[in-house]
């Protein structure tokens, strides 16, 4: 349904291999029609570029101490103070941008790699196979996913890529869930059918006719996870099982200010707030693309 | 039989298989450890008699069939194991924490409904509306807000400025049920506000939907006032919907409290199961995981029954 929502269009004015032009001006015409949208796409293209020109941009070197201005307030040398150790706070909230960025792409690009392939897979070949694995999946779902996260990470050995790698391994399941069912529904379409009829291998049909189709939903879950996965993210390194010291990142960073809450109560804001931005950001983005990939989804 | 305990038996049976997974998992997190298990779990300054030990009591030296199945028959029998730092048993230590974790749970459960269910109520009943705008975005910020800097603003506000409530420590259930709750307040907040938004927006949509369909235009049709179509049929219509979201909240709360507990100091398996992760203490993580795994499996159990008590329709169906 949605697929012939995204081709009518080009169909009638050029063959559909030109698409790029039409979904081009659709881009702007979306960021347009949606403010939300719009604005956490330029949050988000900021906070990637601020993350990326961190060692440019930061006022001071993230790790560099100065024993002489501890727990400062905001001041003009220190926008937003320094900790416990004297780091200013604003070039740790740079550099630890750039940890919740790898750590949330890292954790669902993990969960697509692993959840997609398994989800296409077992929703095409069907039978055993699939009536074996969907268990499989169901018994992973049942764990509380940040349970099992710690569990993994503590076996694992501490650290943001191992964290990280206990992420994804809870967002698999949920994402080969959702391709599974997507790939039961576009599998028995006529286009199939019709492919099928023509002597396409089961390579061609799965990569060129049903992962196409049956990939949008998961371009919404996939976005939804990214704010998943950057709260999971300052959730273990406020644990001390992320990120680890003296590298930065936002949930460190308030389990420092947590620690001399009494002494320096600003400290806690400067990077709760970040999480809280950029994970409504990711939120405003995943719900703005279901809207604009299936246009029978009311808006609210 | 009747229809329901057909029902459970059914379900019964399509747990089982899940367990099995489940279980496996935890068990298989042992592997997951880099290097031999058996030097790991001896700990640092172990003898190669004491690894040779170990190393048999865990039957590492067995078919990793065999040790899964030996594991379950044991942990089945409540047999967790021993921490490798304390040397208390497994079983013991979460027996001690479980009643902090499950009060948090079930207080913000509580709390979560009280305040989420009536949102949605509201949001979906004046559709449009600049109530219904306020109700849909502060649920937007309770999915997105971190629940632990949550926390932590609670504290400072409740406990170090106003002193209302007490900052962090927590009272058993048992020895004194009024000073428990007292205590749990605070955290129980900062853990609902991610089901108070779920289930506003949930119940707000599922409401709609009743209140948009067929039999509810006929209803209206027919002079029936706006209260006793909500009171009486909409409402009647989402209650297996909320059950069923504030089933699946329990998943949500469990991976919440892992960290509240630590902002609060709550003695509960949540602050344990970090705890044990950071050191390493893998009997433990285990025995916590495949404890939570179990409430939860068993809590979708006791959703499913009593949406099929509600709306005979699920027993049939199921």
């Amino acid at each position: 349904m949605t697929d012939t929502h995204m081709t009518i269009p080009a169909a009638t004015t050029a063959p559909a291999r030109s698409l790029p032009a039409p979904n081009r001006f659709r881009f702007w015409a979306w960021l347009r029609s949606d403010k939300r949208a719009a604005i956490s796409l330029a949050y988000l293209t900021l906070l990637v570029l601020a993350a990326l020109l961190a060692p440019y941009i930061a006022p001071y070197p993230p790790n560099e101490q100065n024993l002489l201005d501890l727990l400062m307030p905001p001041s003009q040398a220190h926008w937003l103070g320094t900790d416990d150790l004297g780091r200013d706070t604003l070039s740790r909230l740079l550099y630890g941008a750039h940890n919740a960025l790898y750590a949330a792409f890292l954790a669902v690009g993990i969960g697509v790699a692993i959840g997609v392939p398994v989800g296409v897979f077992i929703g095409f070949v069907g039978g055993w196979v699939d009536e074996l694995m969907s268990r499989v999946i169901d018994g992973i779902l049942a764990f509380p996913p940040l349970v099992l996260a710690v569990a993994v990470t503590g076996a694992l050995g501490i650290g943001l890529t191992n964290a990280m790698i206990a992420v994804g391994f809870a967002f698999a399941p949920v994402l080969a869930r959702t391709m599974r069912a997507q790939t039961l529904v576009v599998k028995n379409a006529l286009y199939v059918e019709a492919a099928q009829g023509f002597g396409a291998s089961r390579m061609h049909l799965i990569l060129r006719h049903i992962l196409p189709n049956a990939i949008q939903p998961v371009i919404v879950e996939v976005t939804l996870m990214l704010a998943v996965a950057l709260l999971a993210e300052a959730g273990l390194s406020f644990l001390s099982l992320g990120v680890q010291p003296p590298e930065s990142s936002w949930g460190g960073m308030l389990a420092r200010a947590y620690h001399y809450v009494e002494v320096a109560p600003a400290q806690m804001y400067a990077p709760g707030l970040a999480i809280l931005f950029t994970a409504l950001a990711f939120n405003a983005l995943g719900e703005s693309i279901r809207v604009l990939l299936d246009p029978t989804v009311k808006r609210g | 039989m009747n229809a329901i305990t057909l029902m459970v038996v059914r379900r019964l049976g399509q747990l089982i298989p899940v367990a099995l997974v489940a279980t496996f998992v935890v068990f298989s997190l042992v592997f997951l450890m880099p290097g031999d298990p058996a030097i790991i779990m001896a700990g640092e300054y172990a003898t190669p008699e004491r690894i040779a030990e170990i190393r048999k009591i865990h039957g590492f030296d067995q078919p990793m069939l065999v040790q899964y199945l030996t594991w379950l028959w044991k942990a089945v029998h409540f047999d967790l194991g021993t921490s490798l730092y304390s040397s208390e048993e497994v079983a013991q230590l979460i027996v001690d924490r479980l009643p902090h974790t499950i009060l948090l749970v079930v207080y913000a459960l509580v709390l979560g409904s009280i305040v989420g269910i009536p949102l949605g109520i509201a949001a979906a009943t004046r559709q449009g509306s600049t109530l219904d705008k306020l109700i849909t975005t502060v649920a937007s910020l309770g999915v997105a807000i971190p629940n632990f800097w949550l926390g932590i603003i609670l504290v400072t506000m409740f406990a170090l400025s106003w002193h209302v409530f007490p900052a962090t420590g927590a009272v058993s259930f048992g020895e004194n049920p009024f000073e428990a709750i007292y205590y749990a307040t605070l955290p129980a907040i900062a853990l609902s506000v991610g089901v108070v938004a779920v289930l506003a927006r949930q119940v707000r949509s599922a409401l709609l939907e009743v209140l948009g369909s067929q039999y509810i235009r006929t209803l209206r049709a027919k002079g029936l006032g706006s209260g006793a179509i909500l009171w009486k049929h909409g409402l009647r219509n989402v209650a297996v919907t909320m059950l069923t979201i504030a089933g699946l909240q329990v998943n949500r709360l469990f991976s919440s409290a892992v960290i509240l507990e630590a902002v609060f100091a709550v003695p509960g398996v949540g602050n344990l199961i970090s705890y044990s992760a950071l050191n390493k203490d893998i009997p433990v993580v285990q025995g916590i995981a495949l404890m939570l795994v179990v409430v939860v499996i068993l809590t979708n159990l006791l959703v499913d029954v009593l949406n099929a008590i509600l709306d005979p329709r699920v027993a049939a169906s199921t």
